[in-house]
């Protein structure tokens, strides 16, 4: 057993160390695929926000993190076709700028998270579990129906969207904007968890009516969790889509949803690293499994049951102590 | 004006009525008991009072009408409340219990652990460590950290050791002496409650029976409505 914290210091060097390595022996494949599982561990740092500290089981953030593929995938299409992508109240033009992306995929997916939070926080248990679903199916229908953005066939970017003064063509380069982003979230994650606030939220996932007896409503804690936590995973969306320069309704969909889910219980719920081990090990098995069998979602299947079954902790339960 | 004033209280548990009619009524820098045997509603109408449960008639609390009001909005308005069983967040350590809903005010972390050096040297421990008396203390601590006008103490010293029942009894009489709080004590010690407690409720099957200055409460009474003398 490690301190937790060396843990996260050495998780987060070995993202660095093997995309250079990649770098060196010329293989950007490799650079591709651990971008691949960053962004995937900022959509699941995201969700352990709202399912770590607040407890809450959203089988919905599929939502998110397709909204913020659509946010770039639509803006980029209207800059990629010289199309306006409103005419009313004043024009407005599609950008192919990733801050101006970002922004728009953070501001998108905030708001529905205030939207879908009003509603579902109301509910808990398998009821939030069912209702964040359903809004996922939501999206997820109409999305495919949407023939303006490509309907079920998604939408193509062709070229990646650019970010001042770097060469977002370049796998490594796109790599390091994606692991900055990620370190930035997991650093502000670290602060929350901190925070009156995040203390405040962790008391009231352990006893509700505690906290309400404290002067704190525990239904505008949950929310407001669940607000940056689909923000987040929007964020992570709007680079899910420049990486693939395609997004598609699959973004959308509930085994999406599943998994981010899996990503945080694989790596350990409520742990900083945890999603990014989670992700990271996905990624890898679904390459290494991937390459041994069409069928490696069942090998998935039972290495998830044994996590849930003998690591409580995820694979961060495993190897390091809590509260180092 | 009074700071806290309940009129015909009563409130029930689904269909069991507990409360008949609760009447209180407390001023600022005053220290209340409330007694009466087990059962007899004490609990309920602190409960009462939180909205931890739906009550009718008059709850007023500094003017506010607290029928009207939720859980956290009575505490907002500055009820801190140390309820019954010391269940603090047993995940989180003591010095992050104590800020997890800490509200400005002159009750600082601090002030706190001045007033309970026990937790002072525990402040990075997590309260699932602590003894029964620890977290009592910590329970009254936290409630401290939210920097209420009125603190209700539900059985503070039920089950602990006589020792640390007397440094809470301690701090109950500092927090009256320092600090001018209205305090509602509920504790089965009337020897105690009796060297702290300006006045007296005493509830009898959800009705209030009598109140009045604790120095007024005889023998007979004491004997009636809660077996000892």
């Amino acid at each position: 057993m490690i301190p937790e914290r060396w843990l996260n210091l050495g998780i987060l060097a070995a993202l660095v160390a093997v995309p250079i390595w990649a770098l060196v022996v010329d293989e950007p494949f490799i650079i591709t695929l651990v971008t691949r599982a960053v962004i995937f561990a900022l959509a699941a740092v995201g969700l352990n926000i709202a399912l770590g500290l607040g407890g809450l089981v959203s089988l919905g953030h599929a939502v998110f993190f397709g909204i913020g593929g659509y946010a770039m995938g639509i803006l980029a299409y209207h800059a990629q076709t010289f199309t306006p992508l409103a005419e009313w109240p004043f024009p407005i033009d599609g950008t192919k700028s990733m801050p101006v992306i970002w922004l728009v995929a953070v501001t998108t997916s905030t708001l529905a998270a205030l939207l879908i939070g009003l509603l579902s926080l109301r509910t808990s248990g398998v009821y939030f579990i069912m209702i964040t679903l359903a809004f996922g199916q939501m999206f997820y229908y109409f999305s495919i129906s949407w023939a303006q953005y490509g309907g079920e066939d998604g939408l193509s970017i062709y070229v990646r969207n650019g970010f001042p003064g770097l060469n977002t063509l370049d796998p490594i380069q796109f790599f390091a904007i994606c692991f900055a982003l990620l370190c930035a979230v997991l650093g502000f994650n670290a602060l929350l968890a901190r925070s009156p606030f995040g203390l405040a939220l962790n008391a009231a996932r352990q006893v509700p009516h505690r906290v309400e007896t404290m002067g704190l409503s525990p239904f505008r804690l949950k929310l407001v969790a669940f607000v940056i936590s689909g923000a987040v995973t929007g964020l992570a969306g709007a680079l899910f889509a420049d990486l693939n320069r395609f997004v598609s309704p699959t973004m959308f969909s509930w085994q999406m949803s599943g998994e981010i889910i899996i990503f945080v219980i694989l790596g350990g719920v409520a742990r900083l690293i945890g999603p990014v081990i989670g992700a990271a090990a996905f990624v890898l098995l679904e390459h290494w499994l991937g390459g041994l069998s069409d069928y490696w979602h069942i090998y998935l299947g039972a290495i998830l049951l044994g996590v849930v079954l003998f690591a409580r902790g995820g694979i961060v339960g495993l190897v390091a102590r809590a509260h180092g | 004006m009074s700071l806290l004033d309940l009129t015909g209280v009563e409130a029930s548990y689904g269909a069991s009525q507990a409360l008949f009619g609760v009447d209180l009524s407390l001023d600022a820098g005053d220290v209340l008991a409330l007694m009466g045997r087990n059962g007899m509603g004490k609990s309920t109408t602190v409960k009462s009072i939180c909205r931890m449960l739906p009550a009718q008639g008059g709850l007023i609390f500094d003017g506010h009408d607290l029928s009207r009001l939720r859980s956290h909005q009575v505490a907002r308005l500055g009820v801190g409340l140390v309820p019954e069983g010391r269940r603090c967040f047993a995940d989180l350590t003591v010095a992050e219990n104590l800020i997890a809903a800490a509200r400005p005010g002159p009750w600082d972390l601090d002030r706190v652990t001045a007033m309970f050096p026990r937790l002072a040297e525990r402040r990075a421990q997590r309260a699932a460590s602590l003894s029964g008396g620890e977290q009592q203390m910590l329970v009254i601590g936290r409630a401290l950290m939210t920097n209420p006008r009125l603190l209700i103490l539900d059985e503070a010293t039920e089950g602990l050791a006589p020792i640390i029942r007397q440094e809470i009894w301690a701090a109950i009489a500092d927090l009256k002496r320092e600090t001018g709080l209205a305090i509602i004590v509920i504790d089965k010690s009337l020897a105690e409650l009796r060297q702290i407690c300006d006045r007296a409720v005493i509830l009898e099957r959800g009705r209030t029976v009598w109140s009045g200055a604790f120095a007024d409460l005889d023998h007979e009474t004491s004997e009636q409505f809660l077996g000892v003398a």
